[in-house]
């Protein structure tokens, strides 16, 4: 652990600056790893579904079953909601828990995860088809920095005394807001459990959690070591299920008093909706985004090819602030197009447990498989210019070639519609203005990018442009530190940073009457 | 000079499970309350609590580590002299630790210097990972928890479990705290008028030095490490010339931890030598000390001296104690109690006047002396002992002096007012009643096991008279009136003030004196800015937006 904390070298395949590791370390992994929890974690306790139904997860790679899982649906969310409410309620364990102690576990958790590495890499291989060495060293190690990062805020987290007018005494105390429903995607399962676990741990919350059918079981495995390290029962309820049932429940639930979601904008807009239709409870959104990567002509052209390739391809493409539109300035687009298409050609796709691996399966999900293939047509006949892949790539698993597309105007589906696939689309600017005009044209606002050596482009884009997030000669560089989050369409509140915790927190205020008050 | 958490709470937490278990006693125990077991094995799973015992100390314990740290390594001193150390309560030489002296002092800035040199492995280093080092030193120091209780116990005569359950339990919690806090230090952005783009970056301040006292040897290191390293500083730390052996044992485990050579020397010395060195040095940034006002006052000279370094002190207190006739008398009896006599008396946050409300005041007095007769002395080494030894000849002498001034003026000695056992450095737990506000003993801090118990009347006068002092430590408030709660705690010219409480310390909370008790705030968030140097960076920008 000291060479990593020593060490400051960057693996080339890892453009997430804060993940540094040493593609020497990584152990060979095993492609068949055990699945030891398939079923629903409730109050500490495995248990079926109540109606006894189970789905099948898949190997995306090959499309074969890896296990069945029990399937919750409205009756398991009931049950999880009230080992969850019993968890919270006044004077229970964790309520009366020292917040350092809350803290102490999350460490524990963390530490918990970090030995089991290796294990918790293959599952998460096995189960979503991102490669090994990625899972091993950009996912895991980030989980274990999140949840440590708001293991250390549980004792920080600190209420203000407030000098109000009058004979008064008046502080504010930051309470947990209770039974937190949490629902997340498959694109990073470990990495989105740990965000939403996290913060709400670290505040005092309990969480019902709905995993996505597609990648269910590294959660449940994270379930094992919550209840390993120490968590109370009832704190943490995991439930594998489809979103239509089981999402639906938890968002409609009058006993929840927060939902987290994260995934497609159309599903945020379900979750909102029901939140207004049942108790308002309170609703974080992080949801898709269309996001510009803007490439100034006196940007290291190198970096910036490299970057950007990194930014939309990482991860199967299957990323929410994936760089789905990159502007290059007219001057060097030729060249620019030249060298991605030759990086994206180089592009390894294969066996995600083979360690040169850099693209692997899309993930199991026969519609979203449809649905890139659908894009890429529509780009073809709206007159993109395909300059690379534009197909499948095996003749099993959920394989796509890595695609580019050229010439690609602002008015082509391409441009306007988050693919969530290995589809790179180019487009060509001539001016700062004109180009921080058309990469607000949109209504996400999730994440963005500019390249360019100067100072002034540099901090006049970054302020323009209509996102959460703006990197700067850089690309999905993601701190547990820095917060996360969409403008418009692309979300509501903030994950991570100190931010993260303002989405799990109630504000109370009291105010007592004193005789005489002095300052 | 300083207390910690109350001393039975803490026992009672080990003997017993606290009430935060409730029912899921099976379950592998809910972290407060492993913390305080003896059986720490992280996997370890079923401790339940009736399987708990006490601590004991490690037996004939050999003193490992006796020199100078500096640079990850071990140093003889330039000089060649050593300096003995003696266990208070025997008398017996420990062993003999290399004496640091100015020469010494400056290989230690200079290696400290390195470490900070921009681009160092320190400088580069996450702020995340420097949060994880100090989590590796917190679980190197459970890991030798009996190990260095037992060093504290022999080498200053506090008695061993409290060594056990309040210095080391603290000591581990405020190296995990700021462990948590050093990536999150923000700085921010600042909307400032015109066409520029304004942040502050929040820097280290450089080489510290920091000067700490013999009375919570370890727990004082970690106070000031802690913060220091988690902003990212390197540190030159001379612990007491008393109490030299537990801050070598952390220096050997900071090495192991992985902390880089030079980020923190340790130097045991003297404080005319090695600790004048350090505050008149030209080439320290910051001082940080905790001790007497008396040298408080000299540091505070020397930064003036020299380079104007920063400067935080924690100083001594003559803390009042307030006693309402309306709380709850045999709790408020022995708070007050464990107030003063915690530690053998020598805490800067000792509760030393006792203002007591007319109305019950003989009440108080009476049960007051009658726990302090009761207390039992000993061994420190011993279960069952209350009350060790003084730290030294010195102090001893001085609170005899003291004693014998409070007789001397008038006021009624209730119990004690001596040694204990001859040719030792004991003294009787001592209570003084009818204690004016004028007797030296009302007046100047005592450092030992004397308590003051005063009268008073009215809320305006006992106000008046707690803070009728120069003196601005801390305050205790017992009464069950709201109202007067919080009148008073906002009138007290204090840094803490407990409403039912005393010596309730944790690491969140800020600790730090007003008035000539010192200047400055540890722990908590506060002590991060008496570690940063606050930079603001501003951009001419071509166009500004909202």
């Amino acid at each position: 652990m000291l060479r990593i904390v020593l060490s400051r070298t960057l693996p080339r395949i890892s453009g997430i600056s804060n993940c540094q590791y040493s593609a020497a370390a990584i152990p060979v992994p095993s492609a068949q790893p055990e699945v030891h929890y398939n079923k629903l974690f409730i109050n500490n306790e495995w248990q079926d579904a109540v109606s006894k139904r189970s789905f099948p997860t898949i190997n995306p790679a090959t499309g074969e079953v890896i296990c069945q899982v029990a399937e919750a649906d409205k009756a398991d969310v009931d049950k999880a909601v009230k080992a969850a409410r019993e968890a919270f309620r006044f004077g229970s364990p964790w309520r009366r828990m020292d917040a350092s102690d809350r803290g102490l576990l999350l460490s524990r958790l963390a530490d918990a995860i970090e030995r089991d590495t290796a294990y918790l890499a293959e599952l998460e291989t096995l189960d979503n088809g991102k490669p090994y060495a990625v899972s091993y060293s950009v996912d895991v190690p980030m989980v274990v920095k999140c949840l440590r990062y708001y293991a250390g805020w549980a004792d920080k987290w600190e209420g203000k005394t407030i000098p109000i007018d009058g004979d008064f005494f008046c502080y504010t105390r930051h309470e947990p807001i209770g039974v937190c429903g949490q629902i997340i995607p498959w694109n990073f399962p470990l990495l989105m459990q740990a965000w939403k676990l996290g913060p709400a741990l670290a505040t005092g919350n309990t969480v019902v959690m709905k995993v996505a059918e597609q990648t269910p079981l590294t959660a449940l495995y994270v379930a094992s070591l919550i209840k390993e390290v120490g968590f109370p029962p009832g704190v943490v309820n995991i439930l594998p299920g489809m979103g239509p049932s089981a999402g639906s429940a938890i968002a409609s639930h009058m006993d929840v008093d927060k939902v987290a979601f994260t995934g497609s904008t159309e599903v945020g807009h379900l979750i909102q909706q029901a939140s207004g239709s049942s108790n308002l409870k309170k609703v974080t959104l992080e949801l898709g985004g269309k996001s510009p990567n803007i490439i100034m002509s006196d940007a290291n052209m190198a970096e910036a090819v490299e970057q950007s390739h990194f930014a939309l391809f990482f991860n199967q493409g299957q990323c929410c602030c994936a760089g789905s539109r990159t502007y290059v300035q007219d001057t060097i687009y030729d060249e620019f197009m030249e060298r991605s298409v030759e990086r994206a050609k180089s592009r390894v796709v294969g066996d995600p447990f083979n360690m040169k691996t850099e693209q692997g399966p899309q993930v199991r999900n026969t519609e979203q498989f449809k649905k890139i293939l659908g894009y890429i047509s529509s780009g073809k006949r709206e007159g993109a210019k395909l300059m690379c892949g534009g197909g499948v790539a095996a003749d099993r698993g959920y394989f796509i070639q890595p695609t580019i597309f050229g010439d690609v105007q602002d008015g082509m589906t391409i441009a306007r519609e988050e693919i969530f696939g290995p589809v790179m689309q180019i487009l060509k600017f001539k001016t700062l203005e004109e180009v921080v005009e058309r990469a607000n044209d949109t209504k996400y606002g999730l994440a963005a990018a500019v390249f360019t050596k100067d100072i002034d482009k540099a901090h006049y884009i970054s302020s323009g442009l209509r996102a959460g997030t703006v990197w700067i000669n850089c690309y999905d560089v993601f701190g547990a530190q820095a917060p996360f989050g969409g403008y418009k369409y692309s979300g509501n509140g903030r994950e991570l940073g100190e931010y993260g915790l303002d989405n799990y927190t109630e504000v109370k205020t009291v105010t007592i009457k004193v005789p005489q008050k002095n300052s | 000079l300083t207390g910690s958490h109350h001393p039975s709470n803490q026992v009672e937490q080990c003997k017993s499970p606290p009430s935060t278990v409730g029912k899921q006693g099976n379950m592998s125990s809910e972290p407060g309350n492993c913390q305080n077991h003896q059986d720490h094995d992280p996997d370890h799973g079923d401790a339940g609590p009736a399987k708990q015992t006490m601590p004991m100390p490690v037996p004939n314990l050999e003193v490992q580590y006796t020199k100078i740290f500096i640079d990850n390594e071990w140093h003889e001193s330039c000089s060649g002299r050593k300096m003995p150390v003696h266990n208070p309560a025997t008398g017996d030489l420990l062993c003999e630790v290399e004496e640091a002296d100015t020469e010494d002092v400056d290989k230690a800035v200079q290696s400290a210097r390195a470490a900070f040199q921009l681009g160092s492995p320190w400088r580069c280093m996450d702020a995340s990972d420097r949060g994880l080092l100090l989590n590796r030193l917190a679980d190197l120091v459970e890991r030798d928890r009996l190990r260095l209780a037992t060093l504290e116990a022999l080498d200053s005569g506090k008695i061993f479990l409290m060594a056990y359950f309040v210095d080391l339990m603290a000591t581990v919690k405020t190296l995990r705290y700021y462990g948590g806090w050093a990536d999150k230090i923000q700085g921010k952005t600042i909307p400032v008028d015109g066409e520029y783009f304004t942040y502050t970056r929040h820097e280290p301040i450089g080489v510290c030095g920091q000067i700490i006292p013999w009375n919570f040897p370890v727990m004082m290191f970690a106070w000031k490490i802690a913060p220091a390293l988690c902003c990212g500083n390197t540190v030159i730390i001379k612990p007491a010339e008393q109490t030299p052996l537990t801050a070598l044992h952390m220096a050997c485990l900071i090495k192991e931890a992985g902390f880089p050579p030079g980020v923190v020397n340790v130097l045991p010395g003297y404080g005319p030598t090695a600790g004048s060195a350090i505050a008149h040095h030209m080439d320290i940034d910051k001082i940080a000390f905790t001790g007497s006002t008396a040298v408080g006052k000299l540091i505070q000279k020397a930064a003036g001296d020299s380079n104007l370094k920063r400067v935080t002190l924690e100083l001594g207190g003559k803390n009042p104690n307030i006693v309402f006739a309306d709380c709850d008398l045999e709790y408020a009896v022995e708070q007050a109690h464990s107030g003063l006599f915690f530690n053998q008396g020598q805490c800067c946050l000792a509760g030393s006047r006792v203002f007591v409300e007319d109305s019950i005041y003989e009440e108080f007095v009476c049960r007051s002396a009658e726990k302090a007769r009761n207390k039992v002395l000993g061994n420190p080494l011993v279960p069952g002992v209350d009350q060790g030894p003084q730290i030294d000849q010195k102090q001893f002498d001085k609170i005899l002096e003291l004693i014998e001034s409070g007789k001397k003026e008038g006021a009624t000695l209730e119990c004690g007012g001596g040694p204990w056992n001859r040719n030792s450095l004991f003294i009787q737990p001592t209570v003084f009643s009818n204690v004016t506000d004028d007797m030296r003993i009302a007046r100047e801090e005592i450092f030992g096991p004397v308590q003051q118990i005063m009268r008073f009347r009215s809320v305006n006068e006992v106000i008046q008279r707690a803070n009728a002092t120069h003196y601005g430590l801390a305050a205790g408030v017992f009464t069950n009136d709201i109202d007067k709660a919080l009148t008073v705690s906002s009138a007290l010219q204090a840094g803490m003030v407990w409403v039912n409480c005393y010596n309730a310390m944790s690491t969140q909370c800020p600790f730090g004196g007003f008035k000539m008790s010192g200047n400055g705030r540890e722990l908590g968030e506060y002590a991060l800015q008496e570690y940063t140097e606050v930079k603001a960076v501003t951009i001419k920008i071509s166009q500004k937006n909202s």
